[in-house]
């Protein structure tokens, strides 16, 4: 690195490129939202240029509240619940041989490829009382007879958590993958068995690529917008599901606009209290 | 029994077979190198006995226990791994007080036992440093410390020196040694530089191809190397192929060479004897005497300290080592006489 300014086009080009793009592609779009979530809602119809403050005004009615924190919470509680469960998995992928490996990885990739609606459907017919797993439960004879678990709170976390467990696992990948495997083995001959040294040595080691994979899981759940429709009841609705509502079936873009706004500014203040809390305990060392 | 054994102890990994009928005995505060080239099963062994690996046959006895069934956790053995694999996330203290903090030890006991530790190591006052602001010999000590912090029964190291620089891992070598002999802890070091076996051993054991080649006292492997294998891995070693012929004399290009010791081969059988380069005696030529062959010298290197003399004879290349002082007036091109003193002559099967 030099500490004069790059001169001429040429030299300049690596910054100005993605300077553009951004501008382009993210500032404007973000601008004109904004804008637009100022703008006058016309009754029945488009929206009118305008400065009025309504839009937000009509979060103070609770039910948009409720919206909000519910999408917050299943969102989190999602994002947890995939951690759990893809970071054991991944480690002990991991600690298989190269050729073990492949099938898992191939498997894992294979889920990827499907979209939000095949997973969506597919969840709501292996739920449902007809034709769903509760048929096997029933025939096992856990419990008297065949019932629909979906529409339901708990069939909706199921899906999100489905679909961002193949995400988690790309993304812990690399990072688990580098642990050098002579440090579970360190603490292995110290006096440690295998699950304590899960916990006091290849978690703490490995916060930072977790803490990662947490964030980037939680927003991912936040833009959810089918899973909600398909497998939750409308109190599962998340607020993604209300701005889509807003803008396409009520033709109230203003406050679709609005609403964006808002989520955006609650999981980027959510996202920045992760950092800092991550932050502060890595300090604290 | 104390000490330990391994007993017949065999270990193969899919098709590949990591060690085969490894069969030893080690009384207790002996300080043991294995050693050898690398793939030829040392580390696997150490493993093995730090029960990071299951044998597939045999048993490791620890004074008179079976514990082949014991896992690493409960075996309460300190080890030194070749990246050192130090906790990146907690400070230098915090490292060696881990196994302390697992056995439940309370913060001053922890706090206390680093201090001495550290102390110990040579390394005072840095206990509550990162890990990350240490050199590549301070992790070095502090590794040692954290795997004695427990006094362990057995102190194992594998290739802990290999990522220091020359210098300081010759210092770090002796020094090991004298910690070793301070605390009289039974230690088991895995090397494949003979020169770091020969500084720390009481009892070197050369491993080649999953096999125990040669165990004993390192002069006793250097002088009297078993086999060809053990002979050019410790130190450098001059090979001169010949024929078996009395009961020490072996025929090299039909000159008599007699051995220090009866080789107890069969007449006209093949056989080579290992003669180590600061034994050649370099002469004029036309100089007589028994156990001499000619050879012609084909470089010579004067390192300062000590002199370097190569040779053809016997249509092989050959080493002689002598100091300065006892230098021959000897050019590339000149016809010799080598003298090959009995005593130094090892006749090996070939």
């Amino acid at each position: 690195m030099t500490d004069r300014w790059p001169r001429g086009l040429p030299a300049r080009l690596p910054v100005l490129w993605p300077a553009a793009m951004l501008l382009l592609f993210f500032v404007v779009p973000f601008g004109i939202m904004l804008a637009v979530s100022f703008f006058h809602q016309v009754e029945g119809g488009f929206y009118e240029p305008g400065f009025e403050l309504a839009n937000y005004a009509r979060f103070l009615d609770p039910f948009f509240g409720r919206a909000l924190l519910f999408s917050l919470w299943i969102s989190v509680l999602a994002a947890v619940i995939v951690i759990a469960v893809a970071f054991p998995f991944t480690y002990c992928l991991t600690r298989l041989r190269r050729r073990a490996q492949i099938p898992f990885l191939v498997f894992v990739l294979a889920v990827l490829s499907l979209s939000e609606v095949i997973i969506g459907f597919a969840w709501s017919t292996l739920l449902s009382r007809t034709a769903g797993l509760s048929n096997l439960v029933a025939w096992a004879g856990l419990i008297p007879r065949a019932q629909a678990w979906t529409p339901s709170f708990g069939a909706l976390l199921m899906g999100l958590c489905y679909l961002g467990f193949p995400y988690t696992v790309l993304i812990l990948f690399p990072p688990l993958s580098r642990l050098d495997p002579e440090i579970p083995e360190a603490s292995r001959t110290l006096g440690a068995s295998p699950l304590r040294t899960f916990f006091l040595v290849i978690v703490p080691v490995l916060r930072a690529p977790l803490l990662g994979a947490l964030i980037m899981v939680f927003v991912f759940n936040l833009g959810a917008y089918l899973l909600p429709q398909v497998l939750g009841r409308p109190q599962h609705w998340t607020l993604s599901v209300h701005i889509s509502d807003q803008a396409v079936f009520q033709s109230n873009l203003p406050f679709a606009a609005a609403m964006a706004i808002f989520l955006m500014l609650f999981s980027l203040a959510f996202i920045g209290l992760t950092m800092v809390l991550g932050g502060r305990k890595e300090a604290a060392r | 029994m104390s000490g330990l054994r391994i007993d017949h102890v065999g270990k193969t990994f899919g098709m590949f077979e990591a060690l085969k009928d490894i069969d030893l005995d080690f009384p207790d505060g002996r300080f043991i190198c294995l050693l050898g080239p690398s793939g030829c099963g040392k580390t696997t062994l150490l493993r093995v006995i730090a029960g990071l690996e299951t044998p597939t046959t045999g048993r490791i006895l620890l004074d008179g226990v079976d514990i082949t069934a014991v896992p690493a956790h409960r075996r309460g053995l300190g080890m030194v791994f070749q990246s050192l694999a130090l906790f990146p996330h907690l400070s230098v203290g915090e490292n060696i007080a881990y196994g302390l903090r697992i056995r439940g030890a309370d913060l001053a006991t922890r706090r206390r036992k680093a201090e001495e530790l550290l102390a110990l190591v040579h390394l005072p006052g840095v206990a509550d440093r990162p890990i990350s602001q240490l050199s590549g010999g301070q992790r070095q000590r502090v590794a040692i410390a954290r795997a004695l912090a427990l006094d362990p029964k057995l102190f194992l190291l594998d290739e802990p020196l290999s990522a220091l620089d020359a210098k300081l891992r010759e210092a770090m070598q002796v020094e090991l040694k004298l910690l070793q002999q301070r605390l009289g802890i039974s230690t088991i070091v895995v090397t494949h530089d003979q020169r770091e076996a020969l500084t720390m051993a009481d009892i070197v054991v050369v491993m080649d191809h999953a096999r125990v080649q040669q165990v004993g006292p390192p002069l006793e492997i250097y002088r009297n190397p078993v086999n060809a294998f053990v002979a050019d891995f410790i130190g450098t070693s001059n090979l001169l192929p010949g024929v078996a012929e009395g009961q020490d004399t072996l025929s090299i290009d039909g000159i008599q060479v007699a051995g220090a010791r009866p080789h107890g081969l069969a007449r006209g059988s093949k056989a080579a004897i290992s003669i180590r380069p600061e034994e050649v005696v370099v002469h004029p030529a036309g100089e007589q005497g028994p156990n001499r062959l000619p050879a012609e010298v084909t470089f010579v290197r004067d390192l300062g300290a000590s002199v370097e003399i190569m040779l053809a004879c016997a249509r092989r290349e050959l080493l002689a080592v002598t100091s300065p002082r006892e230098r021959p007036d000897v050019r590339v091109g000149d016809r010799v006489v080598l003298e090959l003193p009995p005593a130094a002559c090892v006749v090996l099967p070939s």
